[in-house]
């Protein structure tokens, strides 16, 4: 049998190939003048994600061409990936920017840091871009492997190693629910590709009871990468082990991406069986919600908070996603950029106080941080307001748009328990608020002012508050990579 | 009608007042070395001059204003495109007042937190920006952009009382906050939903009120969505027995925050009422009317009887709003021009009366450090100025003739007898109540035995004149000559009360009842 090879054209994956060109020049580099370290390497890397997003940038500015797919349909070359490949590469900068400021504290400043997370945001890249299931698992494999070992960077801390080998074991049993659902899929539809299987779904003859399996199999190794309620039993203690930057990376890219390949795989390939599907959507939607939201109060933790915080939104988005229209599609975006301006302002805050690597992470240490920094103070406060969704933040905004959409699907019960979870969310997020500005604070110490963190959070700050007054600089581009096609 | 953007500024110009100060923070104190602030540190004045300058911009308004029942000065713009969320602002003789009221009360406010001596720049700041959140609520059109105003207010206030508040002021600032943010939940469920019907009902997506009013739903949805409204107000005005944050806020709060809060806050849910859940669903205000008149009955002996019992004189006066917002409630769902003209004057005179008695409560306060009416008395003789103020504030407070709270309740029962008996006679024992309270609540702080250590108590500052007369000034002129608020408010009043009305009321009846 002759195998039909496709014609080989990179552009497509260029900015894939920059990441990973770049990441392994890092690895060689480190390899050969270890020396070196830190700083040559955050440039390097930061120069890496320019050029990728120049690539990207580039790519949305010629018209798309006819073909919706590229390698013989593995690689979407809508603008729906390369917006979510933008957002992606602005959460890896501000992660090589945290991650040289914090390594430099702790002195474990080494090349592979930025090799890693490179490689991990190639693979978010690559999943935000993938049209074939084999493809999606490529790269969730190539983000969750890099991630792994990020997460235990810090090996002399033993919380890191927990963290690392936690997420691993996770991760993998994850990877295989997620590989038995591609399994299924095949077996229902004889194919992986995501049309292919919108094709086969539609048509007759069908096992029904094959691909609802596939699926429910597809959701659940999605519900962990972007911990939904009930596969999210990993993310606090990761989270917490994981240093700062690693977590606010995970936390921001990876909840993006896997609900980049979320999207489009319940969009495209279950399209036909949504209706059968909703109900598993909305209830993890609705669970996760409540879920994250109620436990986020018992922490004493900050990143613990964030953790059950970030939970509690990966519910939201789902609120978009099951909502299943184009509204939903392109709210469920807004809320991804939102969401990850605001997590990784969040995690820029935390490391500003930790200072050194993981000190000062319970709750008593932000008593009184307004008057020990008042811009700092200021700034949690903002992005506090804008997780529990008060105006004028991008925060709000995006609760508006996910839950229009789902009022538009006929879901305002879901949309109803969302309201009343954000009210319960906002209980913890005005604890912190309070913590920071109406209690005395615990040393008298100012927390000083840093350039590495300060930039972090002038741009997350930005965006939030930016995406908050005028949503339109989002939602018209929005009009364009919301649109999903095949 | 001019051209100028006068709602965007009014509205915005406070918050450009807040960044100016957060930017000026770096400037150099007057007594560093207290690590408070000094009376005349430049940012006091900064907020006092935005906040005057809000008033004249919002005088310019009230020229502008022509007495007729539709909105004016209307300013529109594109916002959230995708879901034509639109900037829209807009007001009428309803809104108008509750503009002016704000822009009045600020600087007043402000004026009267020169003792504050804590973060004094942040402090103006957060005033300011609560300034810009509750004016923009009072004028924005479109249902969404009023939301983000109504949510906006939630923030600075509850630093206002939090970190400037005193005794338990965290409790208060989180209840506040928590309770308001419960009750409007909802209320964005409920704007969403009701834009969605938009679309298939007016065929097109819309947030704009304008266009909403008269859509046509099914009654057990608008039920549903009445009620959405009705909680997220209910709990501002705040009607029993949703009340319970109140006493706390108000008590906890320092005094600009609970002249603010009384004055302008409250009248946000009363105004909420009218705008929103009146017009947009006025079948079902009728079928909710004997709901929301017992509740307001009950909150207006309720809040009377317990006012009566309290020792604490600034959760006295607290309680003395939920029985005075229980009157304007009242007059609200009345369905009569009277009842309806009644409660919005009702709402402006309490905001006076009672943010003077707030004013007052912090001016006694400051001399004597407690607020526990039992350790008072006897003031009278070593401050006659600031007792004759009291009494004539208290006297407006309980509606005497003459003063502003007269034409207010006069109104509100008139138009509630009409329609109702029984709710306007219960409700009158309120007025009783009030006397009693307000009198022996001046009798026991300025009459009697003077305590040893309140010999020495000095009368009204010069500041302290400047914020007390103009309200004095406007608790008279209200009380005299009420015809220029009632020609302004009753165009809109009328439109309003139609779309609920009983029988079909006529302006002359209210007129001759005005008394003019």
């Amino acid at each position: 049998m002759p195998i039909e090879t496709p014609d080989l054209v990179l552009a497509p994956i260029l900015p894939e190939l920059i990441l990973s060109g770049v990441a392994m020049l890092i690895l060689l580099v480190d390899a050969a003048r270890p020396s070196r370290g830190g700083r040559a390497m955050a440039l390097l890397a930061a120069a890496g994600i320019l050029a990728a997003a120049a690539v990207v940038i580039r790519q949305w500015q010629v018209p798309a061409a006819d073909e919706l797919t590229a390698l013989g349909g593995m690689v979407a070359v809508d603008r729906f990936a390369l917006f979510f490949r933008l957002v992606i590469l602005a959460c890896a900068l501000l992660s090589v920017l945290l991650g040289a400021h914090y390594l430099e504290r702790t002195g474990e400043g080494r090349g592979e840091y930025h090799a890693l997370l490179l490689f991990a945001a190639a693979g978010m890249t690559l999943l935000a871009a993938a049209a074939d299931l084999i493809v999606v698992f490529l790269a969730l494999e190539v983000l969750s492997l890099s991630l792994y070992v990020l997460a235990g960077f810090s090996w002399r801390r033993l919380a890191s190693q927990e963290a690392s080998l936690k997420y691993f074991l996770l991760g993998a049993f994850s990877s295989a629910f997620f590989l038995y659902g591609i399994a299924l899929a095949y077996g229902a539809a004889g194919t992986t590709s995501l049309a292919g299987i919108a094709d086969a779904l539609s048509g007759p003859g069908t096992s029904m009871a094959l691909a609802l399996a596939a699926g429910g199999l597809l959701l659940v190794g999605f519900s962990f990468k972007v911990a939904a309620v009930p596969f999210h039993m990993w993310t606090p203690d990761v989270y917490q082990g994981a240093p700062s930057p690693v977590t606010g990376f995970m936390a921001a890219g990876t909840k993006v991406a896997g609900f980049a390949a979320l999207i489009r795989v319940t969009t495209v390939a279950l399209g036909p069986v949504s209706w059968e599907l909703l109900p598993a959507v909305v209830g993890v939607s609705a669970l996760t919600m409540v879920v994250g939201s109620i436990l986020a109060i018992a922490q004493d933790d900050v990143k613990r908070v964030l953790a059950y915080s970030s939970i509690a939104h990966a519910g939201f988005v789902l609120v978009g996603v099951a909502a299943a229209n184009q509204e939903g599609v392109s709210g469920s975006m807004f809320y991804l950029v939102a969401y990850a301006a605001m997590i990784l302002g969040a995690f820029a805050v935390v490391i500003a106080v930790s200072r050194t690597g993981e000190g000062r992470t319970s709750l008593r240490s932000y008593r009184g941080l307004a008057r020990r920094n008042p811009v700092l103070g200021a700034l949690l406060a903002l992005f506090l307001l804008s997780l529990a969704g008060i105006p004028p933040t991008a925060g709000f905004i995006a609760k508006v748009l996910v839950f229009e959409a789902a009022v538009r699907a006929g879901l305002s019960g879901l949309v109803v328990v969302a309201v009343l979870a954000s009210v319960v969310a906002a209980f913890f997020y005005i604890r912190l608020i309070v913590l920071a500005y109406m209690e005395d604070p615990e040393e008298t110490e100012r927390v000083p002012a840093e350039p590495a963190p300060g930039l972090a959070l002038g741009v997350t700050a930005a965006v939030t508050l930016l995406l908050g007054i005028l949503p339109g600089l989002l939602l018209d581009p929005l009009e364009r990579a919301g649109v999903l096609r095949w | 009608m001019s051209s100028f953007p006068w709602l965007t500024v009014t509205v915005f110009l406070p918050l450009a007042g807040a960044v100016v100060l957060l930017a000026l923070t770096p400037l150099p104190r007057r007594r560093p070395e207290a690590g408070g602030y000094g009376a005349d540190d430049p940012w006091r004045w900064v907020a006092f001059l935005v906040s005057s300058a809000t008033f004249v911009v919002s005088l310019g308004i009230l020229t502008e204003f022509r007495a007729e029942p539709g909105f004016q000065l209307v300013e529109e713009a594109g916002w959230v495109g995708p879901l034509n969320i639109r900037y829209v602002l807009g007001l009428d003789g309803i809104s108008l007042f509750m503009v002016l009221l704000t822009t009045f009360l600020m600087p007043l406010a402000i004026l009267a937190s020169w003792r504050v001596e804590r973060q004094v720049p942040y402090f103006m700041a957060s005033l300011l920006a609560l300034e810009t959140a509750m004016l923009g609520a009072f004028v924005a059109l479109d249902l969404l952009l009023f939301f983000v105003f109504f949510e906006g207010l939630l923030f600075p206030m509850y630093l206002v009382i939090g970190i400037w508040g005193s005794g338990r002021r965290v409790y208060a600032a989180v209840k506040f906050f928590l309770f308001t943010m419960a009750g409007s939940a909802l209320l964005l469920v409920a704007i969403l939903f009701l834009a969605f019907r938009s679309e298939t009902a007016l065929g097109g997506m819309t947030f704009d009120l304008r266009q909403l009013v008269g859509m046509d739903l099914p009654a057990t949805t608008a039920r549903w969505l009445f009620l959405a409204f009705f909680v997220a107000f209910a709990v501002k005005v705040p009607l029993f027995p949703l009340h319970t944050w109140l006493p706390d806020a108000h008590t906890e709060a320092p005094t600009a925050g609970s002249v603010i809060l009384a004055g302008v806050l409250l009248k946000l849910g009363a105004y909420g009422l009218i705008r929103f859940n009146l017009t947009l669903f006025p079948d079902a205000s009728e079928d909710f009317r004997g709901l929301v008149t017992t509740l307001a009955v009950i909150g207006i002996v309720y809040g009377a009887v317990v006012a009566l019992i309290q020792t604490d004189i600034k959760r006295l006066v607290a309680y003395s709003s939920v029985s005075h917002l229980g009157f304007v409630v009242l007059g609200i769902f009345a369905g009569t021009l009277q009842g309806m003209s009644g409660g919005v004057i009702q709402m402006v005179n309490h905001g006076l009366s009672t943010g003077a008695l707030f004013l007052i409560v912090g001016m006694l306060y400051d001399r004597t450090h407690t607020r526990d009416l039992a350790r008072l008395g006897g003031l009278a003789r070593r401050t006659p100025v600031l007792a004759g103020v009291f009494l004539v504030v208290a006297l407006s407070s309980l509606g005497l003739p003459g003063l502003n709270g007269f034409v207010g309740e006069l109104l509100i029962l008139l138009g509630t007898f009409d329609a109702s008996r029984l709710p306007a006679v219960i409700a009158a024992t309120g007025v009783v109540l009030s006397a009693i309270y307000l009198l022996w609540a001046y009798q026991r702080s300025m009459h009697g035995d003077l305590p040893a250590e309140l010999e020495s108590t000095p009368d009204l500052s010069g500041r302290e004149y400047a914020y007390m007369v103009p309200i004095l000034v406007a608790i008279v002129a209200i009380g005299v000559f009420p015809k220029p608020l009632l020609d302004r408010i009753e165009p809109a009043a009328d439109r309003h009360v139609r779309l609920i009305a009983v029988e079909p009321s006529s302006a002359d009846v209210v007129r001759a009842a005005g008394g003019d």
